[in-house]
């Protein structure tokens, strides 16, 4: 690698840096608004201009909490947990475009390479769980494992639709197929199947088990506190930003919006769009239960992917152009 | 009925799988007043559950045998401090039977009218907690709305919102407003309906909580019976049985109501007859104020009540069920012993019994339709 080639790397390394602690902000505070309203209420008003100085707020304080680590936790696994979390969905990050081939590393097999960071988080958490040394967190990392891996497979038959119809994994390649017809209108049951398993895979409500804040006092975080349990909540947003990029990229055209020019603007836009969504689910729907929602994993998102990957087949062999 | 009682640390018995038992309360995010259960798990399997009480337990059994009748009404807003009419009802009912003090006739309208309020307002705060238990946050909030405008009422009319302290022996405090009366009127007949309306559209019609509620925790009427539950949690077992039908009191034999029963016996069944009852309410209190006569409010009675001495039992039909008070007077000015029947003792008491078996994920699903008030059970 050459000092120039290192450079950009690093100025997109710090560039991606600041995406993720943007988004962080501003969603810590947008959701909070949205959800605000949602509930009749106006959300944060006196931290800032209608609260929008809250996430800093936050912040300070969380540096300002002590940091306990609890006598009966495992300290190395207690400390490793939320990177291993963090880490995986900031490398996910480098891999998404905002246009075509504008990423920091815009590889042949970015999708994979996406789910398969993707695939570490159970781990994190699990650990996070495990080594919290607490009941609560331990059924609720054991609830994020079963939920995690029961998701990605009908996520991964979802996504395959997809990847079968552009013949290729690189996500440019992916959106520029997408500059009229979106993939979400082409294929309607793999686009919500995919959004369905985003949900649990952000774990997100209806899907909040693991955190089920009702049943499980905080979930697999109980233990944490100060800026370890700051990660754990950057965790949530990375995970729902990378999450809902992915959404973009795969099934709502990226950076296309026929009849307007393609633009990075519209990916922000509709990254946001979805995000908005997830947090009105959140503002309408109770929880789903464990065994049900297991069950609708084995029983109904699995067979209804294979399916559609099945009618993806046919009509792409039918009608070549599809 | 105390052998079939589940004990922790029995049922894991088989096999090298350990069970855990999980402490949940007196602190913890959904736990309604402090209440300390003690869970036994088997993964996420509830096997055995035991309630600990006594964390509120402030002794007002005896603080009434400390002050004189008049006193004592203000006590009775402390024990379900969220159906607080209802207590204070139960109350001077008894003293006026001890005592045979006849009742002013609005006051009994009045009576009336606030103790279905108030069930209105209860039932209000179950309905925002039991969507909170199953993970919904919105019920929380929307519930407030309607919850709010009736306490407004509560204080225009009686002075205080939690704690009203509004009945007499022989009547209420005072008159309430005439226009307050027919502005509540006009609300309950319109707006009210429209909250339920809306709350139905979020909650009871919602497939994920229909799904769930639907079949959970079954209970028959025998079961209840021998368990003692009552009120809402006995009705939706399809047991037809509601004091205010029963055994009159009040002015219930003159309005025009139907008693809520539900024949399914689940959880989905105690929602509905829940859900029923706020509407029935409202009607009621709506009959009333149309119905309410003219008069006075009080009957005139001596600054310090002295009733014979004897012993007497009442029972009315609160919120949570069978509110009862046995009051012992020794012809003193001060109660000789009073002793509260709790319908939301009773209805815990079934908890250990529905539990077993269900998902750590229904547990709060449960214990939501149990409707319990700490305050009332630990007194």
């Amino acid at each position: 690698m050459s000092g120039h080639q290192f450079l950009v790397a690093l100025v997109w390394v710090l560039a991606l840096l600041v995406v993720m602690a943007l988004n962080i902000i501003f969603m810590d505070w947008y959701e909070r608004k949205l959800i605000g309203h949602i509930h009749l209420r106006p959300g944060p008003m006196h931290t800032g201009w209608h609260g929008l100085l809250q996430p800093f707020a936050d912040m300070l304080k969380m540096l300002g909490k002590e940091d306990i680590v609890p006598t009966g936790a495992d300290k190395l696994f207690f400390w490793i947990g939320p990177m291993v979390v963090v880490v995986p969905l900031f490398l996910a990050l480098t891999v998404l475009p905002v246009a075509p081939g504008a990423a920091l590393a815009d590889i042949n097999h970015g999708l994979f390479f996406v789910f398969a960071m993707q695939t570490i988080v159970p781990f994190g958490i699990t650990l996070i769980g495990w080594a919290g040394h607490n009941k609560w967190s331990l059924v609720g990392s054991l609830r994020a494992a079963a939920q995690l891996i029961t998701y990605e497979i009908p996520m991964l038959i979802a996504a395959l639709g997809v990847v079968m119809l552009a013949g290729s994994t690189r996500l440019t390649d992916i959106v520029q197929h997408q500059t009229v017809w979106w993939y979400a209108l082409k294929l309607p049951i793999g686009f919500a199947i995919f959004f369905v398993t985003g949900l649990a895979e952000m774990n997100r409500t209806p899907f909040d088990l693991p955190e089920a804040e009702s049943e499980l006092v905080a979930g697999y975080h109980t233990e944490y506190s100060g800026m370890k349990f700051g990660f754990a909540m950057m965790s949530e947003y990375n995970s729902m930003l990378v999450g809902s990029w992915l959404l973009v990229l795969l099934f709502l055209g990226g950076w296309n919006l026929w009849p307007l020019p393609p633009s990075p603007l519209w990916v922000v836009l509709k990254v946001y769009l979805v995000q908005s969504f997830i947090v009105w689910i959140r503002g309408t729907y109770p929880r789903m239960r464990l065994d049900d929602m297991m069950e609708m994993s084995w029983k109904y998102l699995i067979p209804a992917g294979l399916a559609n990957l099945l009618l993806v087949g046919v009509l792409g062999t039918v009608f070549p152009k599809f | 009925m105390i052998g079939d009682y589940p004990r922790l640390g029995q049922a894991s018995a088989d096999g090298a799988t350990k069970s855990i038992v999980l402490n949940m309360g007196p602190q913890h995010p959904s736990m309604h007043g402090v209440l300390h259960l003690m869970v036994e798990l088997s993964g996420e399997t509830v096997l055995a559950c035991r309630p600990v009480i006594g964390y509120l337990h402030r002794g007002i059994e005896k603080l009434f045998e400390n002050r004189t009748y008049n006193q004592c009404i203000v006590l009775c807003d402390r024990l379900d401090y969220i159906s607080q009419y209802s207590n204070e009802w139960a109350f001077c009912r008894a003293v006026e039977k001890l005592a045979d003090i006849e009742v002013a006739k609005r006051a009994e309208w009045l009576r009336t009218m606030y103790a279905e309020l108030v069930r209105i307002t209860s039932h209000l705060l179950w309905w925002s907690s039991v969507g909170l238990d199953m993970g919904a946050w919105t019920p929380l909030i929307y519930a407030m709305v309607p919850r709010e405008h009736l306490f407004d009422f509560y204080e225009a009319t009686t002075g205080s919102r939690l704690m009203p302290n509004y009945l007499r022996f022989g009547g209420v405090k005072e008159d309430v407003d005439p226009a307050a009366l027919e502005e509540l009127h006009d609300w309950l007949g319109t707006e009210f309906f429209a909250h339920l309306d809306e709350f139905d559209g979020l909650l009871s019609g919602n497939e994920i909580f229909l799904s769930r509620q639907r079949g959970l925790a079954h209970m028959t009427t025998d079961q209840a019976v021998a368990w003692g539950v009552t009120g809402p949690m006995l009705r939706a077992t399809g047991c037809d049985r509601d004091l205010r039908k029963d055994t009159p009191y009040g002015v219930y034999d003159r309005l025009e109501w139907q008693t809520m029963t539900d024949a399914r016996g689940d959880a989905l069944a105690r929602y509905t007859v829940r859900m029923r009852e706020m509407r029935e309410s409202a009607n009621m209190a709506m009959q009333c104020i149309e119905r309410m006569p003219a008069g006075e409010v009080r009957t005139r009675l001596p600054k310090v009540l002295r009733p014979p001495a004897g012993e007497v039992y009442v029972r009315t039909e609160s919120t949570r069920g069978e509110l009862g008070i046995y009051l012992v007077s020794d012809g003193s000015v001060k109660p000789y012993r009073l002793r509260v029947h709790s319908p939301a003792f009773m209805n815990i008491s079934s908890l250990p019994r529905l539990v077993p078996g269900a998902h750590i994920n229904d547990f709060f699903a449960i214990f939501g339709g149990v409707d319990n008030v700490m305050a009332e059970i630990d007194r």
